[in-house]
């Protein structure tokens, strides 16, 4: 098992160029603003002296590349800066608001799973069967539906209608945070499982006509013992990586989400900055959301490498 | 890259158990006849939204605010007194239009990059889709959110927002294709008949690789449609008053209890718009590319 994730270090040197690309790109998103940065995060409250004073502050008289690794030095040392609406540092502001977007994104990822596993048991049984095509229209729905709408939707339903959930917030104590986060994740969930669905059914299929599956079953497996004990960890690999590629759409998603369900993320922050013009803010928090999703990428493979004996990317790299 | 080559696996798995289905004239594809009719019925309301709205869609009427569904005002009104109906018909022209310009752009670009990339190889290659990989780092909603953000809103930075993160997509899918293109015997002939490299990517090579990009792109015309109305939700996109579908969402949200209809509606409207989409793009697929459907 061991030496079968001797690519890790490989792997994480890889990530590096990646990551300094990401901290590339955000820089020049920040001196992408018109004019002066300065003048434009003081808005209508800039005088000349405000302006000299924060262009100093933000060291914009320097050379662009000592600039940026100004920036790389700060953010070696955790800083992301100061927020110009809360006038207080970046960098605990996204600490204080990750809680609730990581709680939220690992809730829609069960419920995509509670949703995804057995829609695509029920459609690769019988390929082409009314199941089959039932599930069929459920992706397709679920693909062709704004998220936040069916986030608005679900509010309408179940808390407007039957008053089964809180239209919003995140509440006090962990249970709230489960009660009051099952409809932002139920809304991710539905548009995370389409890409899920796709993907197990057709290697649900693939498994269900390979010769171990039919060993199996002559030796009297079915239903759920074969569907547990046989197939799907077989046909879990190769959605381990759809669900890796997508986890960035669904953090995307959850960013909108937090906004319909009022929840106090990542989200929220970023939007509420957004429209404060607060770009330190703004910039920290999109730093954050690029960096855990090449993160994410490397965890994607080591999971993959421990699901499938088969697999070894240390020696695919090499070779 | 790892991941990239399990997809690709997963794509041949998908490929090999799939049966193989018989030609048939595009007239007798039933999602893409379905999907034709959708889009089509769609840009008709679109483009005849002058005619057909029965009200000015950004005149206010602040007397008649938040009236209900009635034989005056089907949709009801918002809450400056405007026609819902008339702002769906209208916001159709915007999002429209906006959702199929937005996707020529990195269409085009992630096309030559990936095309490029794989066939010269190398360096090349290597420098290009790391670039890829920098900017596939980046959730789709959140550089598009930031980059219009940086742009200031309005339609130019949509556009460029959708470009700047759409791009990469391309890329890879046309790499893909181009690196089992340049293999081919014919690619090799035209080689060794001495063509130059841009005569045989662009002749030669772009014709046969092109398919998969197009059969994308109606999925993407898909995400920018999204993209648009989440943007003009958050108040990020199409500057009011302009009627558009997501600020017409956002501005039923308000009084959903009393007027459920401003908010379910024009997301129905997106629903329809995708499905539609989905199936030309299926249809389209079937008949680009038959050896590949499953």
């Amino acid at each position: 098992m061991l030496h079968r994730l001797s690519f890790v270090p490989g792997r994480l040197l890889q990530s590096v160029p990646v990551a300094f690309g990401v901290t590339l790109l955000v820089f020049f998103l920040a001196h992408l603003l018109p004019g002066n940065a300065a003048l434009a995060l003081l808005g209508q409250r800039a005088t000349p002296e405000s302006v000299a004073a924060l262009t100093e502050q933000l060291g914009l008289n320097k050379p662009l590349w000592e600039q940026y690794l100004l920036f790389l030095k700060q953010l070696g040392q955790g800083n992301l800066g100061t927020s110009l609406t809360y006038q207080s540092p970046v960098t605990g502001l996204v600490l204080g608001a990750i809680p609730v977007t990581l709680t939220l994104l690992a809730y829609a990822l069960v419920l995509s799973l509670a949703i995804s596993i057995p829609l695509s048991a029920l459609a690769s049984f019988r390929p082409g069967g009314g199941r089959d095509l039932g599930v069929r229209a459920f992706t397709l729905l679920g693909q062709g539906m704004p998220q936040f709408w069916v986030g608005i939707m679900l509010i309408l339903l179940l808390a407007v209608g039957l008053r089964t959930f809180p239209v919003g917030g995140y509440g006090e104590t962990a249970g709230e945070h489960l009660y009051f986060l099952f409809l932002p994740s139920l809304t991710l969930a539905i548009a995370m499982s389409p890409t899920i669905i796709r993907s197990l059914r057709s290697s649900m299929i693939t498994v269900l006509e390979s010769d171990y599956v039919g060993t199996a079953k002559s030796k009297g497996a079915s239903g759920v013992s074969l569907l547990t004990g046989h197939v799907l960890r077989n046909a879990a690999i190769p959605t381990v990586s759809v669900i890796g590629v997508n986890l960035g759409y669904l953090v995307g998603g959850s960013l909108v989400i937090e906004r319909v369900f009022a929840l106090p993320g990542l989200g929220s922050l970023m939007i509420n900055s957004i429209f404060t013009r607060d770009f330190p803010t703004v910039q920290g928090v999109t730093l954050f959301v690029a960096l855990f999703v090449v993160v994410v990428g490397i965890l994607t493979d080591v999971i993959y490498t421990i699901l499938d004996p088969r697999v070894d990317l240390g020696r695919a790299s090499s070779a | 890259m790892t991941t990239v080559t399990t997809l690709y696996a997963a794509r041949r798995a998908r490929r090999s158990t799939a049966g193989s289905r018989s030609l048939k004239p595009w007239y007798r594809n039933g999602s893409l006849v379905a999907g034709i009719v959708i889009v089509g019925l769609l840009v008709l309301a679109a483009l005849l939204a002058p005619v057909l709205s029965p009200y000015d869609p950004i005149k206010q009427d602040l007397v008649n605010a938040l009236a209900p569904p009635s034989s005056t005002h089907l949709l009801g009104t918002d809450k400056f007194g405007r026609d819902v109906l008339s702002r769906l018909l209208w916001g159709a022209r915007v999002d429209l239009r906006v959702g199929f310009i937005a996707v020529l752009i990195p269409f085009v670009i992630g096309t030559v990059v990936g095309g490029v990339a794989g066939y010269f190889g190398g360096w090349l290659d290597t420098v290009l889709m790391r670039i890829v990989d920098v900017f596939f780092a980046f959730p789709f909603y959140v550089m598009v959110i930031v980059l219009v953000f940086v742009l200031g809103s309005g339609e130019a930075s949509i556009y460029i927002a959708i470009a700047a993160v759409s791009w990469v997509s391309y890329a890879k899918i046309v790499r893909g294709e181009v690196l089992v293109a340049k293999e081919q015997d014919y690619v090799v002939a035209a080689r060794l008949g001495g063509l130059s490299h841009a005569r045989i990517l662009l002749r030669h090579i772009g014709p046969n690789v092109l398919s998969q990009a197009i059969i994308y792109g109606m999925s993407d015309i898909v995400m920018d449609i999204m993209a648009i109305v989440t943007l003009g939700y958050l108040g990020l996109g199409i500057a009011p008053p302009t009627a558009e579908w997501g600020s017409i969402i956002s501005d039923g949200q308000e009084f959903i209890t009393t007027q459920w209809q401003q908010a379910t509606i024009p997301g129905l409207a997106v629903v329809v718009t995708s499905l539609g989409l989905s199936w030309l793009g299926d249809g389209l697929s079937d008949l680009l590319s038959p050896e590949r459907r499953k």
